[in-house]
């Protein structure tokens, strides 16, 4: 391994952070702007890309770069899990840079210096969670990526916004401070702090007080768990869609809560081990919540009726399907949680895309408001349709097979409730998403919607793309990028042989 | 050597700023750039000597042997808070040339002067070896620092003199203390009292002293529940008495508070009637979370800082009465980050005091950012540390401080260092978000006009906060000196 190669998680995380005084610098003149942005996405998504032949080999690039703290080194490497996560972040940046572009300029909106620059700082950290070595690295760029949405989630500076994002900081910097405190402890016992697929030897040989360890558990779960949006943890999502909806759609649906999910892989399987957990008893309450949000979340998008909100109602509930996945600690239920983290991506950035460009065209953000806009509106509703068709689990779009492999995961372990959960509330997803769908295409259309024609391509191009990517994914996974082959991969290390990272 | 330049410099600042009058601020800031930079040398030199095995340099005044005569010692801790006093304060005083406000334009060379003495009192106290003449010391920054806060607003002198009351309270305990000390071992040399107090550690007499010399520097560190003087003394001074005072003048009464129960007392000494160390750190802890309550109700910038200095101050007070080298390295190196961002933060309500005239909260408004872009992004870095949040180097602090806490099996206190940083933000964001955020009623964000101060006060206050990120980032080397400097 060159020293070059070694270096590209680096990179891949500085590129977005370089970009920043490049926009904010070009703040007069939008085009340049949002060049650099294009710049630094397509940058960093190459860089991802040079990292997949390696990952594929079960191949970890980068290391520690110098000590951040006494005896923890802040350390970027980038394992097969890391390259997973990144690689989704940043292919999906390049498609949220051009709807962005489309929304902003096509709402008017002000301050967007602030918004892209703010953007590609969060993009930054995001890859900085992937890459993490450590959990301490984790822990900064999970920090960072805090605080670098706090003004994408304002950005409307509207009262409403401000309370949202009040809530956020709230939830955020709390359960930022509960994994410190985590940390801390495990950190105390252990003298390490590295992620080992499989679990800390350090730990798993101690003999940490089981107290101890469901202490040091209940503060990291709950430090991942809010970004994850595991109830109760999570209501700043909802609320979180005062923010406009690029934001949404790539980091509410994508980065942010995936950052979360993630941190609930690396906790659980990178720190403590499935065995330990299980020894602990803290798969059962894990895979409690993770049932419980997903169907409760599944009733609670039912009574939504702000477009926005069902999704983001619909996130929390996809989202703890991941979690699911995980508690099971099977090979098929955890391959399906990973799978399930890139299915549902590009699927809800497609529905956020959809209502990203409804609302810019039509002005409209409410369900009942949408009869017969499927007609003024063909392109963005065909992408709709699909995405809804994959959260709901229909074949052959990528969803589908998340779910299969996440059903057979539940089989695997023995757990029929969870499995009767994930039917059920598949079936509910059919039920909040197609009378949407159903009501855009088959009511009639308002008067008010004579004179308005398909978004425009900044944005519907992108929604396409997302939703093409959906369906090819769900009949190639292993196109262009190896979708399925890493995350077998990650499955051999996490399950076969451990190994430092 | 060292100790005597900084002596001399100190003196010939206080001669020649009474004689040239436009001079004052230049020599001052002249004489601690000097001073810090000699300060940085010594803690080198230290350091070598250290690594090489030398013990510390002992400077004997007169030339009289120690134990009657008075000395001067340099080691690991009065090298580091040396640095750290005199860094901040030659960045205070360099970034007050472009602020002599209202209150000053009479008479800077008494100001200057005065305040030079002050930096004099602070370096004798840390580099003394000698716990009378660490008093006498005490007593030229406290006169001192009472004249430089009662330049200030029309109830400024009242401040001043309950600080003046409380502060002489406080040193007169210390002294009398050091007096019952001096009748039980025959000694004011801390060296030779060390090696003394394990002996008669558990003699009633001391047992008083060692009580009367905690509440007594108590007082000067404001150290929960004796910290009364502080918010008001530095709500009414002028605005560089502030940013001079308020960064340094508790972490010196802080370091006073090491020397005396760590170095002198040891943790043997202290705990060895009543566990003494435990009772200080569970105040601080109440100090912590006090701090940060009141600093939330406050509607004045300049007390809202001053309470949020009660908080901090616990954080070390805390670290240090741990016991463990990860706590004490933690309050060091958190000595250091709240003196940069206390510095810094008092800088900003300095140039919001100059331009708007007034510091109250309640005005904040979006016109802010338009006015002072500069001086808000400073603040906003400044309070990100504070709040602790990586990789801000307060984040480092309280990550060390943490740790401190599990070791000692603290679980309180560990509650306490997130309760408050959680109590920080929630005071920190609150004004950050009515700067950026909040609508003036008049439409003056988009009507106001860049309104910043000179950039010899926004330079100063802006690398102050960017070397806060420094130290996030390169913590390590530091911390790993300052963990062996806890005493064995």
């Amino acid at each position: 391994m060159g020293l070059q190669s070694d270096l590209i998680p680096l990179l891949a995380v500085l590129v977005s952070l370089f970009a920043i005084p490049l926009i904010a610098l070009s703040s007069r003149r939008p085009n340049l702007r949002e060049s650099w942005t294009f710049l630094a996405a397509l940058i960093k998504f190459g860089l991802v890309l040079s990292l997949i032949p390696g990952a594929l080999r079960g191949e970890t690039v980068g290391g520690a770069l110098f000590d951040i703290a006494p005896g923890l080194p802040f350390e970027l490497e980038a394992d097969p899990l890391g390259v997973f996560f990144a690689l989704i972040a940043s292919g999906l940046w390049i498609f949220t840079s051009a709807y962005s572009i489309g929304y902003m300029r096509g709402n008017g909106e002000v301050k967007q210096t602030r918004f892209f620059a703010a953007f590609a700082m969060s993009l930054s950290s995001t890859i900085g969670v992937a890459f993490a070595g450590n959990l301490f690295t984790f822990i900064v760029f999970y920090e960072i990526l805090t605080l670098s949405t706090y003004p994408l989630v304002v950005h409307k500076e509207s009262d409403a916004a401000i309370q949202a994002a009040r809530k956020y900081l709230t939830y955020t910097l709390t359960a930022g401070l509960l994994l410190v405190a985590g940390a801390g402890l495990l950190y105390m016992e252990t003298g390490t702090l590295d992620f080992e697929a499989g679990g800390l030897s350090a730990l798993i040989d101690s003999d940490i007080a089981s107290g101890k360890l469901w202490v040091i558990f209940i503060l990291m779960f709950i430090g991942v768990g809010v970004k994850a949006g595991v109830m109760p943890l999570h209501s700043w999502l909802p609320s979180a869609m005062a923010a406009p909806t690029p934001v949404s759609s790539l980091l509410h649906a994508v980065a942010v809560v995936k950052s979360g999910v993630f941190g609930v892989l690396r906790v659980s399987g990178f720190i403590f081990g499935f065995g330990v957990l299980q020894q602990m008893g803290a798969d059962v309450l894990m895979m409690i919540l993770s049932a419980f949000t997903l169907t409760v979340a599944s009733f609670l998008a039912f009574k939504q009726d702000n477009l926005k909100r069902r999704l983001a109602y619909s996130t929390v509930g996809h989202l703890s399907y991941i979690v699911l996945g995980v508690s099971l600690m099977t090979m098929s239920g955890v391959l399906g949680s990973v799978l399930h983290i890139a299915a549902h991506a590009t699927m809800k950035i497609t529905l956020f895309f959809c209502a990203g460009a409804i609302y810019v065209n039509l002005h409209k953000d409410s369900i009942s408001q949408l009869d017969g806009a499927a007609k003024v509106m063909p392109w963005t509703f065909a992408a709709f349709t699909i995405g809804a068709m994959g959260l709901t689990g229909i074949p052959p779009i990528n969803g589908f097979f998340s779910k299969w492999t996440l059903a057979l995961g539940t089989i695997e372990a023995g757990q029929w409730i969870p499995l009767g959960l994930l039917i059920l509330s598949g079936l509910m997803n059919a039920g909040y998403f197609f009378p949407i769908v159903a009501r855009a295409y088959f009511k009639p259309g308002g008067k008010d919607l004579e004179g308005h024609g398909e978004a425009n391509p900044w944005m519907v191009v992108p929604l396409v793309s997302t939703a093409m990517l959906s369906v090819i994914f769900g009949l190639f996974p292993n196109a262009f990028v190896h979708i399925l082959d890493l995350a077998t991969v990650i499955m051999e290390q996490l399950f076969n042989v451990g190994g430092d990272l | 050597m060292f100790v005597v330049s900084y002596i001399s410099i100190s003196l010939l600042i206080v001669l020649a700023g009474v004689r040239f009058k436009e001079s004052a601020q230049p020599l001052a800031t002249f004489g601690a750039g000097v001073t810090a930079v000699l300060s940085l040398v010594g803690w080198i030199v230290v350091k070598a000597n250290t690594e090489a095995g030398f013990p510390a340099i002992r400077y004997g005044f007169g030339g009289w042997a120690p134990p009657i005569g008075i000395e001067f010692v340099l080691d690991g801790l009065s090298a580091f808070f040396l640095m750290v006093v005199n860094g901040v304060a030659a960045v205070v005083l360099w970034h007050s040339a472009g602020n002599l406000d209202k209150h000053l334009d009479a008479h800077p060379p008494t100001f200057y002067a005065l305040a030079s003495l002050f930096l004099l009192g602070l370096n004798g106290m840390i580099l003394t070896g000698d716990l009378f003449n660490l008093y006498v010391f005490l007593e030229i920054s406290s006169l001192s620092s009472y004249a430089l806060i009662a330049i200030g607003s029309r109830q400024a002198p009242l401040a001043a003199f309950r600080y003046l009351i409380l502060g002489t309270v406080g040193g007169t305990l210390y002294l009398i203390g050091v007096g019952f000390m001096y009748a039980m071992t025959g000694t004011l040399n801390m060296i030779d009292m060390m090696a003394i107090i394990p002996l008669i550690a558990e003699e009633p007499a001391v047992l008083v002293a060692l009580l009367l010399m905690i509440v007594g520097i108590g007082v000067k560190a404001a150290l929960f529940p004796l910290y009364g003087w502080l918010p008001e003394s530095y709500t009414q001074t002028n605005s560089i008495s502030s940013a001079l005072i308020a960064p340094i003048g508790t972490k010196v009464a802080a370091y006073v508070m090491i020397r005396v129960l760590l170095f002198v007392f040891g943790a043997s000494g202290l705990n060895a009637v009543w566990p003494l160390s435990e009772v200080i750190a569970y105040l601080a802890g109440a100090g912590i979370l006090f701090g940060s309550i009141m600093a939330i109700l406050q509607k004045n910038l300049k007390r809202m800082l001053a309470f949020s200095s009660v908080s901090q101050i616990g954080y070390i007070l805390m670290g240090v009465a741990l016991m463990n080298p990860l706590a004490f390295a933690g309050a060091l190196f958190h000595v250091l980050n709240h003196a940069i961002m206390k510095a810094t933060l008092f800088m900003v309500s300095s140039h919001l005091e100059r331009q708007e005239e007034s510091v109250d909260i309640r005005d904040f408004n979006d016109s802010y950012r338009v006015k002072y872009p500069w001086t808000m992004a400073t603040f906003t870095l400044a309070a990100i540390s504070m709040i602790g949040l990586p990789p801000m180097a307060g984040f480092f602090s309280k990550w060390m401080l943490a740790l401190g806490t599990i070791e000692a099996d603290h679980w309180v206190l560990l509650g306490v260092i997130l309760t408050s940083s959680l109590l920080n933000a929630v005071y920190f964001f609150g004004i950050l978000e009515k700067v950026y955020l909040r609508r003036s009623g008049q439409k003056e964000a988009s009507q106001a006009s860049m309104n910043e101060v000179s950039w010899g006060m926004r330079l100063p206050a802006l690398i102050l906060a960017l070397a806060l990120l420094g130290f996030g980032f390169f913590n390590v080397p530091l911390l790993d000196i300052l963990q062996t400097l806890f005493p064995v």
